[in-house]
């Protein structure tokens, strides 16, 4: 009986002596391989960006927003369309009537010209407290935090981001220096650290002044959102009752706020960026079973090509088990040298991936690469399977002298 | 050693039959030195490869060192050739990728036999058929007297009992046909079965027993000399 060895070197020799051949083999198994583990690790890293984006969040923030979809779970309304605006009162109402919450940070949002001596620009204007620095995270640059006031009381303190610091400013000096946002004029007491991205929104170049401010700025009364970052040990859904709760007995009974947590958003991003990633895998493993195929066309062109040869090994006493396994082991060498060149190639390009664009964080799920290789070796020798049973089965004499 | 009765082989050319082998019985016994003659298409290759299990036969029995092949399973044919059968042809059959020794050492390899075995008697086989410089080198780097050479070395290689050569000079020059003649020959003197399909009558001649086939038939049975 035929040694394992030799089968190896024996279809060894016929991957490197019929070259063309193997290398379009190989060519389709690693192209395969490689665009399951390029094109997963593209889904995982869309989906790891946007939790991400969200991150910063934390799971103890609550988000009220105006407005209320009926229908439940999937992604909370971007925009709400409400009857009734969310105030600052009522703001005032749920800081000192819930115990759960600890910071709350009402928000306006507005896009204005800021100046500075000569200089200006177009950015967005958020009006907020001083509480937003704790429940959106943001760690100050330089200088200190808005003072703390009465929500309802317009300040004339500002922050600013780091990029608005560097257009407006350059090597001026920034604290204690005024700007005029709008018609509105502040100062600028903090200077915010890094970019706080979120939201697509560039935390970086905007100003935060106090909420009231922002409200006769913009000239509106209501609010865009309010969060709210729930103290340690309060349960959240508990908190989020509560809220939805007292806002339905503020607006005479009608429930017409949205309230959304971090977690319940994330998880249904999640869900939903996990299947994009599973299906993107999916649709690529398509190119493993055109690798499949190729492998099988070609593995037939080889059986055609070398049926003499098979007769021959026949009439030299090869059984039909030993023809299938070398036909079977050159095509499962193709299939692991492919997946291991394609592995190799789709690793590196998504390195080089995460160099080009840091911000994003590609990265390939094991399990796309357990499945990558898998179907590598599935597509490979299932579809090898039927050409090596058929050189196996060709009568001696008729493999031989090419007779049908 | 080779005992056939009654054996037929029917080939259909559409719905025309051809009776390759039409009631053969052989008795061949061990160190036999046989010409099968006859014109194209009367049945001296369908026999050949009847003897050496590369065919099967319609009906009757084909005997093989005792042993009743006609219904043997495809697996056991194989072992049967393996041990038994070495064959030379006329077109050399050597694998083209493979160098004169590895072509040597194929039917070792498929036997199981160690690397290093088979290195050493591909080697001594290559230096007995003078063959020993050329042993790295592709079929396509050989003169056709040296394929057929190293064909008959891949037959030998394992000791067969029988040899089944089909125009074993057929392809070659009158000096390389003879030296390849020669050496069938002496390894017919060290006891080998040595079973020749030619067309040539001078060479038909030098066998020590004479098979002439007609449309599937055994005509003529002859003997020049006793066996060995």
């Amino acid at each position: 009986m035929i040694r394992n060895a030799d089968i190896i070197q024996f279809s060894w020799q016929v991957l490197i002596r019929h070259r063309f051949r193997s290398v379009m083999m190989l060519l389709a198994m690693a192209l395969g391989v490689a665009s399951i583990v390029i094109l997963t690790a593209l889904g995982e890293g869309a989906r790891r960006y946007v939790l991400g984006e969200f991150a910063f969040l934390g799971s103890d923030v609550l988000i009220m927003l105006p407005g209320k979809k009926e229908t439940t779970g999937g992604l909370p309304p971007l925009t709400g369309t409400a009857a009734r605006d969310i105030t600052l009162q009522d703001v005032e109402q749920l800081s000192h009537r819930i115990s759960a919450i600890g910071d709350i940070a009402p928000l306006v949002m507005g896009s204005a010209e800021v100046s500075f001596k000569q200089r200006s620009r177009n950015i967005t204007v958020l009006g907020s407290t001083d509480a937003l620095i704790a429940v959106r995270q943001l760690k100050l640059a330089q200088g200190r935090n808005l003072d703390v006031i009465d929500v309802d009381r317009a300040s004339d303190q500002c922050l600013i981001g780091q990029t608005l610091k560097a257009e407006l400013f350059g090597s001026d000096t920034v604290i204690g220096s005024w700007i005029r946002a709008g018609d509105y004029r502040c100062r600028v007491v903090g200077v915010l650290q890094g970019r706080g991205d979120a939201f697509g929104m560039d935390l970086s170049d905007s100003l935060i002044m106090s909420v009231a401010a922002a409200q006769r700025l913009f000239d509106s009364p209501g609010l865009f959102r309010v969060m709210m970052k729930i103290r340690p040990g309060y349960d959240i859904d508990d908190a989020k009752a509560r809220v939805t709760a007292l806002m339905k007995d503020l607006h005479q009974g009608e429930e017409d706020v949205t309230v959304i947590s971090p977690d319940a958003m994330l998880s249904t991003f999640d869900d939903v960026l996990g299947a994009m990633t599973l299906g993107v895998g999916a649709i690529a493993s398509i190119s493993m079973v055109v690798a499949g195929v190729l492998i099988m066309n070609i593995t037939l062109i080889s059986v055609s090509q070398r049926t003499e040869e098979i007769g021959l090994l026949k009439a030299l006493g090869a059984r039909a088990v030993d023809i299938q396994q070398l036909f079977l082991v050159e095509a499962l060498m193709t299939t692991v040298i492919g997946a291991a060149i394609g592995l190799t190639l789709g690793l590196s390009i998504v390195a080089l991936a995460r160099l080009a664009f840091p911000e994003v964080p590609f990265y390939t799920p094991a399990w796309a690469i357990l499945s990558a290789l898998s179907i590598a070796l599935i597509a490979g020798l299932g579809f090898a399977w039927g050409p090596a049973k058929l050189a196996s089965q060709l009568l001696p004499v008729n493999a031989l002298y090419r007779r049908k | 050693m080779i005992k056939l009765q009654d054996v037929c082989k029917t080939f259909y050319l559409g719905d025309q039959a051809v009776h390759a082998l039409d009631h053969i019985d052989l008795d061949v016994h061990k160190g036999e030195y046989l010409s099968v003659m006859g014109p194209s298409g009367s049945g001296k290759s369908t026999l050949l490869n009847m003897l050496g299990l590369l065919d099967r036969p319609d009906s009757g029995s084909y005997q093989l060192a005792d042993t009743e092949t006609a219904q043997l399973p495809e697996v056991e044919r194989a072992e049967l050739r393996s041990q038994y059968i070495g064959f030379v042809f006329q077109a050399y059959h050597l694998v083209p990728r493979l160098n004169a020794r590895e072509n040597i050492e194929l039917p070792m390899m498929l036997a199981g036999v160690k690397a290093a075995e088979r290195r050493k008697l591909a080697d001594d086989v290559l230096t007995r058929l003078g063959l020993a410089h050329r042993a790295e080198h592709l079929p396509k780097q050989l003169s056709g007297g040296e394929r057929q050479r190293v064909a008959i070395a891949r037959a030998i290689v394992r000791k067969p009992t029988i040899l089944l050569a089909d125009e074993p000079t057929g392809n070659l020059d009158s000096h390389s046909g003879e030296e390849v003649m020669l050496m069938l020959e002496q390894l017919n003197r060290e006891g080998i079965t040595l079973f020749m399909v030619t067309h040539d009558a001078k060479l038909g001649a030098r066998a020590h027993r004479h098979l002439v086939m007609v449309d599937g038939q055994i005509v003529e049975d002859s003997s020049t000399q006793g066996t060995d």
